[in-house]
């Protein structure tokens, strides 16, 4: 069954490192769904979290293909694990005087920020989970979407595991 | 003490136990060349950087050392990009030196500049791009550690040149290997080990599938060892030819496309498959869905990644096969002959050996050369091949007794890889007739080297299985496009023999069948330069038994009767 796998890879912090990872991707035609990559406590790491669409089979064959990988360290699945996964938005919206009071109220329901204020249109800034940003951006949808960048996601598991 | 980069270089590699070179130099290896010009190590200068890394390929497979290659940056290095590709595929251990502009130059689409290290990584197990001279130890400790460690393959690293010419304080330090990233398998899992040996001992059926793995652990008197206790009857991938003497018994010969009828059988039949240092290549398996249909399948390899990849595997044994093997055999019970599943088979072999037919006038069936080859030389030579059918007919035909002894393109099936490997394996093995089976289409890719062969007098025959067609090519034309020769006749060709004379080889050409063993004794008593045999073989003759593309092992086209 297609489903999608957060992967969570931990890489030497090495120029080069994320080509050879979305080499590794391209090559063996695996689809990367998001990709974010940024330093640890350890400055000498760096951390991935990638999420990657495809069976049981095609995540086994990429976390092994990933291991094979002289400069990655770890590679866990934390699909399955309980974890605190987020991303983060920013949403240009048109929006003159009419609808800005809707806007504004969108807004507060999912405790996001309005971060710039233009003539016409609001940059709004929101983080949350996948389910949140999705469901966000549907709520402005109906305003008109002059520009929209997501990060993709970050995540950690909980606990000291 | 104060060295230059490049006196570094050479220094470590010769810690690491080089003691030859295959490379071409150029204007930013200069540095490094001036440094070789002094070495103890031996530079042997090839006439295309192909043919240099395909050298430094078949050095390594006949040795089972670590081969050496160093070319200049940009065009330099991307002529060595098919032979990265090739060692990848075939798991040859190498280190590959790359010249590179100079630090202040990259990125500048300098003069020769080409980024090696982005062009080369799908195809190599690892890379450095070396950013200080005082890092060159460190590097080439580790590029060595990963080349040949694990699953091997070849390592690049890139050189610029400012670093090669600098001088610095150099102090001879034996640094740790610290690489977090790459841990080198060690130990077997004992529980997997108990299952693999219940099964092998229940099994009534069982087949060994043993490939190129085998070789690279040196794990084939193992092989052997459980083999010939329990009677288990042994097929090799064309990367593992000679991993079991192909004159036992028990041998089935090659699985797969154009493997023997037998063997392909015996795995449609068998009840346990002990698949060790394989990969279930499609070219090995056929149709996935059909492959081993009636058999629990034990499979042990190094790559934890090929487990599973295209088989789903019963027991998975992730280790370096020699420790695995030697953790099995105890637990295995020895056995006398397996009656009915040996009678099954010598029916098999009896009812459909590998045969041919007769050829026409003034041709010569090419199998019978390659029989002549091995009845004259007793099976102890070095055999190396190009790639097409002269390949599969050396495959077929010579029973490899020992492993390193059969040296090919396997996985990416590279023309032109033949002559050069021979050439490398003639400088690992001197005292050892070395012959590379050839065909007329891929001589001509790195005939250059026999500049290389003439200038080293090097005695390396080169065995030309003439059809004046691309064989191999012609042959699926001719079975699935309708005959349709679509730009196949090479028959626009030099003359080998007077080519081989141009250079100062030897050169012998053969068109009857009486001629044959005459020429290949001729050609044994030259020692000290190349010698070409241009044989005139059966020109539409097709290799067979052959299981078309993405059929089953057993819808096998040919080889029933004298086709």
């Amino acid at each position: 069954m297609m489903t999608k796998h957060t992967l969570a890879v931990t890489v030497e912090n090495k120029a080069g490192v994320l080509t050879r990872v979305t080499t590794l991707f391209r090559r063996r035609g695996y689809n990367i769904d998001s990709l974010t990559v940024g330093t640890t406590e350890n400055p000498g790491i760096s951390r991935m979290t990638i999420v990657v669409e495809g069976d049981d089979k095609v995540i086994e064959q990429v976390s092994k293909q990933l291991y094979k990988l002289v400069d990655v360290i770890k590679v866990i699945d934390i699909t399955e694990e309980r974890s605190v996964d987020r991303e983060l938005v920013l949403i240009k919206v048109k929006a003159d005087n009419n609808v800005r009071a809707d806007i504004v109220q969108i807004v507060d329901i999912f405790r996001a920020r309005i971060v710039d204020i233009g003539r016409n249109s609001l940059i709004i800034e929101a983080t949350g989970d996948r389910g949140k940003i999705d469901a966000l951006e549907d709520s402005f949808r109906p305003f008109g979407i002059i520009e929209l960048v997501r990060t993709g996601k970050v995540a950690m598991v909980r606990g000291t595991k | 003490m104060k060295l230059k980069g490049a006196e570094i270089l050479l220094h470590c590699l010769q810690k690491e136990g080089v003691d030859v070179i295959f490379g071409y130099p150029g204007g930013q290896a200069l540095p490094i060349y001036d440094a070789l010009y002094d070495s103890k190590i031996k530079h042997i200068l090839a006439r295309h950087e192909q043919g240099a890394v395909h050298a430094a390929d078949g050095y390594a497979r006949a040795s089972g050392k670590t081969g050496v290659c160093l070319a200049t940056s940009g065009p330099g290095a991307t002529n060595l990009v098919t032979g990265i590709a090739n060692a990848y595929m075939d798991s040859t251990p190498m280190v590959v030196l790359t010249g590179q502009v100079g630090s202040s130059f990259i990125g500048t689409d300098a003069f020769q500049e080409a980024d090696i290290i982005g062009i080369t990584l799908p195809i190599c197990k690892h890379s450095f791009m070396v950013e200080r001279t005082e890092d060159l130890c460190k590097t080439i400790k580790e590029a060595f550690y990963i080349a040949r460690t694990n699953r091997p393959g070849p390592v690049v690293v890139d050189l610029p040149k400012d670093l090669m010419s600098k001088e610095i304080e150099f102090e001879d330090t034996d640094e740790e290997i610290n690489l977090r990233g790459y841990r080198v398998m060690k130990g077997v899992n004992a529980g997997q080990i108990i299952t693999a040996a219940d099964m092998i001992n229940k099994a009534q059926r069982p087949v060994i599938y043993a490939g190129g793995g085998v070789i690279a652990s040196e794990a084939a008197a193992d092989l052997k060892e459980l083999a010939e206790k329990c009677k288990i009857p042994v097929t090799t991938t064309l990367m593992g030819m000679g991993a079991y003497p192909g004159t036992s018994y028990l041998s089935l010969g090659m699985l797969g496309m154009h493997g023997t009828r037998y063997a392909n059988y015996a795995i449609g039949e068998c009840d346990v498959l002990i698949a060790v240092g394989v990969r279930f290549d499609d070219r090995v398996t056929g149709k996935l869905e059909t492959f081993a249909p009636n058999a629990s399948i034990i499979h042990i390899d190094i790559d934890a990644a090929e487990i599973g990849k295209n088989v789903d595997i019963d027991v998975p044994i992730v280790s370096d096969v020699k420790e695995a093997l030697q953790a099995l055999i105890p637990r295995l019970q020895a056995r006398e002959e397996l009656t009915e599943w040996h009678q099954t088979i010598s029916r098999w072999k009896d009812e459909y050996p590998l045969r041919y037919g007769k050829a026409s006038d003034g041709r010569i069936m090419p199998q019978n050369i390659v029989e002549k080859i091995y009845d004259i030389t007793k099976g102890e030579a070095i055999i190396t091949t190009e790639v097409g059918q002269h390949q599969m007919w050396a495959a077929q035909y010579y029973p490899y007794k020992k492993p390193r002894s059969f040296i090919s393109s396997g996985g990416l099936g590279t023309m032109g890889y033949g002559f050069p490997a021979a050439i490398g394996a003639k400088i690992a093995c001197p005292d050892v007739p070395v012959i590379d089976i050839a065909g007329d289409g891929s001589i001509q890719m790195n005939i250059q080297e026999l500049g290389t062969a003439i200038e080293y007098k090097l005695p390396v025959i080169i065995c030309i299985l003439n059809n004046q067609f691309l064989g191999m090519v012609r042959q699926w034309q001719g079975l699935f496009f309708n005959g349709r020769y679509s730009y196949t006749d090479m028959s626009c060709q030099p003359d080998f023999v007077k080519v081989a004379e141009a250079y100062g080889a030897v050169g012998i050409r053969v068109t009857r069948d009486e001629d044959v063993e005459g020429a290949l004794l001729e050609a044994l008593k030259v020692t000290d330069r190349p010698v070409i045999i241009d044989f005139w073989v059966e020109r539409e003759a097709n290799v067979y038994p052959m299981v078309p593309p993405g059929q089953s092992l057993l819808d096998m086209l040919g080889g029933e009767d004298d086709d």
